[in-house]
């Protein structure tokens, strides 16, 4: 177990190599960079100046000199400064993660408690007018754009009905505190969370019923019939233990990507983090932090796919990874 | 050209057979759903009061897309209480489905008890399978008929220690045992089904046992609560020689301690003639001769049941190369109108081109399906 | 009877009973029936819409109506003349006019052509690549295995949107003409996404390779690639179907993503993503839902035709789903 667990980080870092080999000569081939974004419009800008500022920001270094550079300093446990917060990236990612955390973490729930049982319900009556109804919603679900269910909701309920704010983290000039900026907070949280959720469900909510349909035609689930146990008992005890053996390894692997945030519902309701950050820093050429962030992205996946592996291995009674 | 208009109808065929399917499926399913059945509705009497279970005219069929599978098809047998029923037949005879159709267990909604009885001699009074519903099923299951399945290896659900699937089956129906002594109960019978080491077992998973021991399982699972008919549908089928021996043994010393009746679905004859007292060989959903294992082994009418004898190996006797029966069993979608064996058999005359032959006495406990026996 | 006598289960082919089992699927058909409407609407709509997708329409003074087309003798650059755009519905506009002045209608005819073509090109980039890569990995196995593998890694790795940015502005810093781009987002688009498919055939074929008929076909002594075409292709076509299908839907969000944001299909061009675009415009968002519910809407119809279809085929696929 653990030597596989070793050997699968060996193989990931890399991937992350790799990754982020990609990702650099990919920036620095391209022509955004911060100093042309910054000084650019100041007519007091002289070419010594320009030079000066790429100077300091190691952007006159060849790419593979850069590369090295950024390299060594990761090996040395720093992703170095974004150019834009002027703080250094680690700590840029760890106090924004959160809030990208708190917009992902209760539609993560959501989707858990509603898919589930809506997969259970369509399979345990598969091709029933409930299944087809259910079925439909979840597709619907996963064929939204998140764009365009953003902006639906937004028109609802913050113009229409004008309960929600449209986006930001917190009303703007009113200073709460305690409980009552937690609450506030929440409310601005409440759109962006219906959005993950509602595009999240369609997904875990077919993997469900698909699992279940399988294990429902198993030949345990004939003897838990044979032995006299009621319906309810055989599809809610013995079939869904064994659909949980899959789900769970899936649900477990979705949990680093908790924190990877999302680009386009973060933008959209203006929520202040990795993802958003990520998309201003990418528009204004502030590399150290796009570097850092897409690398915190891959390790993140790379996190996900290992948990879901070692879960398989601990749920399954039957699996022993080698 | 041929093939287009074959195409054509077959096309034709098909969308018929899926239209009728859905008509008839809907309605069996709908009398399924049907809630409050009132008891008078499925009691009956049982025509020989000393039989635990009478199959009378039974009729299971499966609605596919290819047409109507009569996979049991106008079956009439009795089990005596207290004695073993041997079901013979080659694959795909409606074997299993019998025993399914006895449990309810026939899976829908293509598969449908269609026609017939199934009267089991309940100690509170005997009752039509067919025509109870599940929630009262549910109760018979496990508790007073209980069944073991063909592949042990697939049969435990493998997220669930042994000792738990058993406790259940014990939780759900004997409300005499405490809750305490559960465990007790089921550490004693896999004891009884020959488990040495019950204890380490009581805690192990499905996959970490041998076939042998699972299907031990599967028997100490059926016998837990003291059921008055065992049906064991090939139990010994996926198992290896050495370990065939044993589970019948066990069988066999088994029925005599809890006095059980046991209808026993195989193969194999020389199992059969081990362990049954009456014998039923079945053929392409019919009966195609019963009686006792002395009336079919020693003088077997059918000329199916001659052939299967034949085809099995005996020792001490030389022969170039052991017997089969030429052909295969007709499919079951499109069964003919003469007798289903005519194509097989080997001892045809003019009247096997007539109607199905029906099933007739020729002796006091003998009855035999074929033209051969006819009188006049 | 003679109907009686044709032996149903040897004429029947196994495709005919996929597609029987198909069809049987209620939210399938509607899919299919959503994808043939989106079809023609796209594709032969254009051709009876009277307006183009660059027209712009303007009113004079009088309030009379002519387009960049169709002048009528007027001169859109005359004084008191006004770009007639985010017009209501009318009987000339049947969705109205955006903020340029074009009508939306026919836009999202040129729109779904995009999309759609798009979708169908970047799928069967991906298969292609996917199935030669994951095919060389599953069979070959070893070393060569063992470097597609760890690109697949790589390619599930790279954050997708963060490189699409990237790459407009390298786009854009290389004067690419606008006309171009879309063939390179095609491209970029194909080669995100192959790694899925590459892993799904390379599974497969591993599975597969296990299994007692594969062993039947290497000592009866069947050529290799006969062994690949004949035995392994047909076990891996319905997922490759079904993931295909499901993927075109999969691809049209992406594409409408992208485009949403502005690095995908380029203005002029009409794109349903780009169209919906106008909403960050918190005015247009409360004022003129014409604008964006249309094109957001045939996004959400368009992929919810495609997912019905996968989702059913998948079922119509699976001898184990019988009813």
């Amino acid at each position: 177990m653990w030597q596989y667990v070793v050997r699968r980080i060996f193989v990931g870092f890399w991937v992350l190599i790799g990754v982020s080999m990609i990702v650099y000569s990919l920036i620095r081939t391209a022509p955004v960079d911060y100093v042309s974004t910054i000084t650019s419009g100041n007519p007091e800008v002289t070419q010594e100046m320009i030079d000066n500022l790429n100077e300091l920001y190691g952007l006159n270094d060849s790419i593979p000199e850069g590369y090295a550079k950024w390299f060594k300093g990761v090996a040395q446990g720093d992703l170095g400064t974004s150019f834009v917060e002027q703080k250094p990236v680690a700590e840029v990612i760890s106090s924004k993660m959160w809030y990208s955390f708190w917009m992902s973490f209760p539609a993560y729930i959501l989707q858990i408690l509603i898919a589930i049982p809506l997969g259970v319900i369509s399979a345990t009556k598969k091709y029933s007018k409930t299944d087809y109804a259910v079925t439909t919603v979840a597709l619907m679900g996963m064929s939204l754009p998140s764009f365009f269910f953003a902006a639906i909701l937004q028109r609802i309920f913050s113009q229409w009905l004008g309960i929600l704010p449209l986006s930001g983290m917190k009303t703007a000039r009113v200073d709460y505190e305690g409980f009552a900026l937690i609450l506030d907070m929440a409310k601005h949280f409440v759109l962006p969370v219906m959005v993950l959720t509602v595009l999240g469900i369609g997904g875990l909510m077919r993997y469900c019923r698909t699992n279940m349909l399988e294990v429902l035609n198993e030949d345990y689930i004939r003897t838990a019939r044979a032995k006299g146990l009621s319906e309810h008992k055989v599809v809610y005890k013995h079939a869904f233990r064994n659909t949980l053996i899959p789900i769970v390894t899936i649900l477990g692997g979705m949990i680093p990507g908790l924190f990877a945030g999302a680009m386009i519902t973060e933008g959209i309701f203006g929520i202040d983090g990795v993802g958003y950050t990520a998309l201003n820093a990418l528009r204004s050429g502030d590399i150290p932090y796009i570097m850092g962030s897409t690398m915190f992205m891959a390790t993140l996946t790379l996190i996900g796919t290992l948990i879901s592996d070692i879960l398989y291995g601990v749920v399954d009674p039957r699996v022993r990874l080698k | 050209m041929v093939n287009k208009t074959v195409q054509a109808e077959a096309k034709k065929r098909m969308k018929e057979i899926a239209k009728s399917n859905k008509a008839i499926i809907k309605k069996f399913e709908k009398e399924k759903k049907r809630k409050n059945v009132s008891q008078i509705e499925y009691q009956t009497d049982m025509h020989n009061p000393n039989n635990i279970l009478e199959i009378d005219n039974l009729h299971t069929y499966f609605y596919t897309d290819m047409g109507v599978v009569k996979s049991v098809n106008g079956v009439t047998l009795e089990i005596p209480q207290g004695k073993t029923v041997a079901l013979v037949g080659e694959s795909g005879c409606g074997k299993s489905v019998t025993s399914l159709s006895i449990m309810k267990l026939v899976s829908g909604p293509s598969g449908q008890i269609t026609n017939g009885q199934i009267r089991y001699n309940r100690p509170s009074g005997p009752i039509d399978i067919v025509k109870t519903p599940i929630s009262q099923m549910q109760h018979i299951r496990g508790n007073e008929i209980s069944m073991i399945f063909q592949e042990p290896m697939t049969s435990l659900n493998p997220v669930f220690r042994i000792g738990a699937q058993i406790d259940e089956a014990i939780m759900l129906h004997r409300p005499d045992v405490k809750k305490a002594d559960v465990k007790k109960q089921t550490i004693k019978m896999l004891e009884l089904v020959g488990i040495a080491r019950a204890e380490g077992i009581y805690k192990s998973f499905p996959h970490e046992l041998s076939g042998g021991m699972r299907q031990r399982v599967m028997i100490a699972m059926s016998l837990c609560c003291n059921p008055r008919l065992i049906i064991a549908d090939e139990p010994t089928t996926a198992l290896d020689v050495t370990i065939q021996a044993q589970v019948l043994e066990l069988l066999r010393d088994l029925k005599t301690k809890i006095d059980a009746s046991i209808l026993l679905i195989t193969h194999d004859l020389g199992v059969v003639a081990e362990m049954a007292d009456f014998v039923v060989v079945m053929y392409a959903g019919k009966i195609a001769e019963q009686g006792t294992v002395h009336d079919v082994f020693l003088n077997p009418k059918h000329p199916y049941t001659m052939g299967l004898i034949k085809s099995k190996p005996v020792v001490n006797q030389e022969v170039d190369r052991l017997y089969s029966i030429p052909g295969q069993v007709p499919n079951p979608v499109h069964l003919p109108n003469h007798c289903f064996f005519k194509d097989r058999c080997d001892k045809c005359i003019g009247a096997c081109s007539g109607d199905v032959p029906k099933l007739r006495q020729v002796d006091y406990s003998h009855k035999v399906a074929c033209h051969l026996y006819e009188e006049d | 009877m003679a109907q009686e006598n044709i032996n149903l289960e040897k004429v029947v082919t196994p495709g005919q009973l996929v597609t029987k089992r198909f069809l049987r699927n209620k939210l399938a058909i509607v899919g299919v029936g959503i994808l043939i409407a989106m079809f023609i609407f796209s594709f032969l709509g254009p051709l009876i819409s009277p307006y183009g997708e660059y027209t712009i329409f303007y009113h004079t003074i009088d309030g009379v109506e002519f387009s960049t087309e169709n002048l009528q003798g007027n001169n859109p650059a005359e004084i008191g003349v006004t770009i007639a755009n985010k017009q209501s519905p009318s009987s000339l506009h049947w969705f109205g006019t955006d903020k340029d002045g074009r009508d939306i209608f026919t836009r999202l005819m040129y729109g779904g052509r995009i999309s759609l073509t798009i979708g169908f090109v970047v799928v069967l980039f991906q298969l292609g690549l996917g199935v030669t890569l994951g095919g060389i990995a599953g069979y070959f196995g070893g070393k060569i295995d063992n470097l597609i593998m760890r690109m697949v890694d790589i390619m599930y790795c790279l954050p997708a949107l963060p490189i699409m940015l990237i790459i407009s502005s390298l786009l854009l810093a290389y004067d690419v003409p606008q006309d171009q781009k879309i063939y390179w987002l095609t491209l970029v688009m194909g080669i995100m996404g192959w790694a899925g498919v590459a892993r799904l055939v390379r599974g497969q074929i591993l599975s597969l390779r296990e299994q007692e008929f594969m062993v039947a076909t290497e000592a009866t002594g069947i050529h290799p690639s006969r062994r690949i075409l004949k035995h392994l292709v047909p076990n891996v076509m319905p997922q490759l179907i079904v993931v295909a299908t499901m993927g075109m839907g999969g691809v049209i969000l992406t594409e409408a993503a992208y485009s949403y944001l502005g690095i995908g299909v380029p203005f002029p061009y009409a794109s349903w993503g780009n169209m919906v675009n106008v909403v960050k415009d918190p005015i247009i968002l409360r004022e003129y839902i014409f604008m964006w519910l249309p094109p957001g809407v045939f996004i959400l119809t368009t992929v919810l035709g495609f997912n019905f279809v996968g989702d059913g085929l998948r079922d119509a696929f699976d001898p184990k789903m019988k009813r």
